[in-house]
């Protein structure tokens, strides 16, 4: 019973894994940018809804549905000003300057929060779960963040399979020339793709704000879980993603039932063990 | 160099590798930005117009080895190039129409033939109306028999009043199906004539740079 336990809260953890990674996966995926201050942009997300939570008194779930859009506008700003500059630039460059951004959010963090961790205040939806028997008992706030997890993917699939806007995001993922010659405006479907990756890790951000507490220089190691993910489930697979993401959730949870220290360290050798038999993931892409 | 273009002609650009054919091309369809010099349409200048915003101006381009959206289907690919295009004749039925097998393709764009995929660029640009369709190296890859069925559908096209600028190293095919030819030769134009005046020898020696004193003449 003790590993059933172990697997099911390791498949809710996951959730939050792909809700975290499927940003990374669609910002790679549709413009080949590796942002590698996706972590921090989560960790900035979580002190974001602190203050929202403080100022305006609400609880950290209503605080989630203001960071969400706000930092979609904020990603879309971003991506139009910033990264994609350095994508006419080169590629290259978009690695230095998201690596920079990473750099400049942990100092502003630590200059505005200083060093102390944090977490979010999730009151009363903390502690309070339901008893399934004797041994296994599930966390409603798990629940929570896997049910938006799956609805954020299935959404984003939607999307992109269905929506005018989402064959433009396919179209200049593809080839961005052709799809400029269509009459696509491929600066303003980038700006879009990265507006729904903030928006995602935005939600992520709160989510892990819930589960465990935050400093200004967690985001990195949050980064790693993200990449771990898209790269067991398959780079620019968003259902890979969300695969991607339950299996390092459960080795992570497997792992710390062993011993409480394995666990991250579980996670990791999972994902060295894909990487090693199946270099393009469980699911790969359709576009290759 | 000046080009002009009448509506509804077909006007072939042909010319050796590296004669500056799919930059002029590329150039009036705004991936290249013109380091001097103006495009217009009706005298209206586009020259500053980013690509995307050139289709709603009138210009579409079947650009070369096709460049279709492999993770979008056939209809997909029809379908996005009305993104921006003008109201007009063609639409998905007409597409349809003209290449009927179209209707009932369900495969993934990758694995139409050569020539299925050429269909399929030309279906794409057709479907933004376009007053000026620019086709680069259409016979590229493709059996002589497939490009020839691909050329006969331009009738079809110039009959709604579109003009055709093409460039085609295929110089038989383009001199076939044009009103008008232009031999380009290291960026500047050096034989230009309706294709029933121009002798081969006159083409050969434009296309090769072999006679430019006496062919300038005639520019």
């Amino acid at each position: 019973m003790v590993w059933v336990n172990a697997i099911v809260q390791g498949i809710l953890l996951g959730g939050l894994y792909a809700l975290f990674a499927c940003g990374l996966s669609l910002m790679f995926g549709v413009m080949r940018v590796v942002n590698l201050a996706h972590g921090d942009f989560a960790v900035l997300a979580a002190y974001l809804a602190l203050v929202v939570i403080t100022g305006l008194h609400v609880p950290v779930l209503w605080s989630a549905l203001v960071i969400a859009p706000l930092f979609g506008a904020f990603g879309y700003l971003v991506q139009r000003f910033i990264i994609q500059r350095s994508l006419d630039v080169s590629p290259l460059t978009t690695l230095l300057v998201t690596f920079g951004l990473s750099i400049v959010i942990q100092n502003s963090l630590l200059e505005l929060a200083s060093a102390n961790s944090q977490s979010l205040p999730s009151g009363s939806l903390a502690s309070a779960s339901f008893q399934v028997n004797g041994q296994l008992s599930i966390a409603y706030e798990s629940v929570i963040v896997f049910v938006v997890a799956v609805v954020v993917l299935v959404g984003l699939q939607v999307f992109l399979s269905r929506a005018r806007l989402g064959r433009q995001v396919r179209a200049a993922a593809d080839d961005q020339e052709a799809a400029t010659i269509v009459g696509v405006n491929v600066r303003h479907v980038y700006g879009v793709a990265a507006a729904i990756a903030f928006a995602t890790v935005a939600l992520a951000g709160v989510a892990f704000g819930m589960y465990s507490s935050f400093d200004p220089a967690a985001g990195p190691q949050r980064l790693i879980f993200a990449f771990e993910a898209v790269v067991i489930g398959g780079v620019g697979s968003l259902w890979g993603t969300l695969a991607g993401g339950i299996i390092l959730g459960v080795a992570q949870v497997l792992g710390a039932q062993v011993d409480s220290s394995f666990g991250v360290l579980a996670g990791h050798l999972v994902f060295l063990v894909v990487l090693a038999l199946r270099p393009n993931g469980l699911i790969p892409a359709r576009i290759s | 160099m000046t080009l002009s273009l009448r509506a509804g002609e077909t006007v072939a650009m042909i010319g050796a590798n590296g004669a500056g054919k799919s930059t002029l091309l590329r150039t009036i369809a705004g991936l290249h930005s013109p380091s001097s010099g103006s495009i217009l349409i009706d005298g209206v200048e586009i020259t500053g117009l980013p690509a995307h915003r050139r289709v709603a101006a009138g210009i579409a381009m079947v650009p070369e080895g096709r460049r279709l959206f492999p993770s979008l289907s056939l209809e997909e690919n029809l379908n996005i190039g009305s993104t921006r295009g003008r109201r007009g004749n063609w639409d998905m039925a007409k597409v349809f129409a003209l290449f009927p097998w179209m209707a009932e393709r369900r495969r993934p764009v990758n694995y139409l033939s050569g020539g299925e995929q050429q269909a399929v660029a030309i279906g794409r640009a057709l479907m933004a109306n376009p007053r000026i369709l620019l086709i680069d190296e259409m016979s590229l890859g493709l059996s002589p028999v497939v490009v020839r069925k691909l050329y006969d559908v331009l009738p079809a096209l110039l009959a709604t009043g579109t003009t055709i600028l093409l460039v085609e190293q295929d110089v038989t095919q383009a001199l076939r199906v044009s009103d008008w030819a232009h031999c380009l030769l290291e960026g500047r134009i050096t034989l230009s004539g309706r294709p029933r005046d121009l002798a081969p020898a006159e083409v050969e020696a434009a296309y090769f740079g072999l006679a430019k004193s006496t062919a300038a003449g005639r520019g």
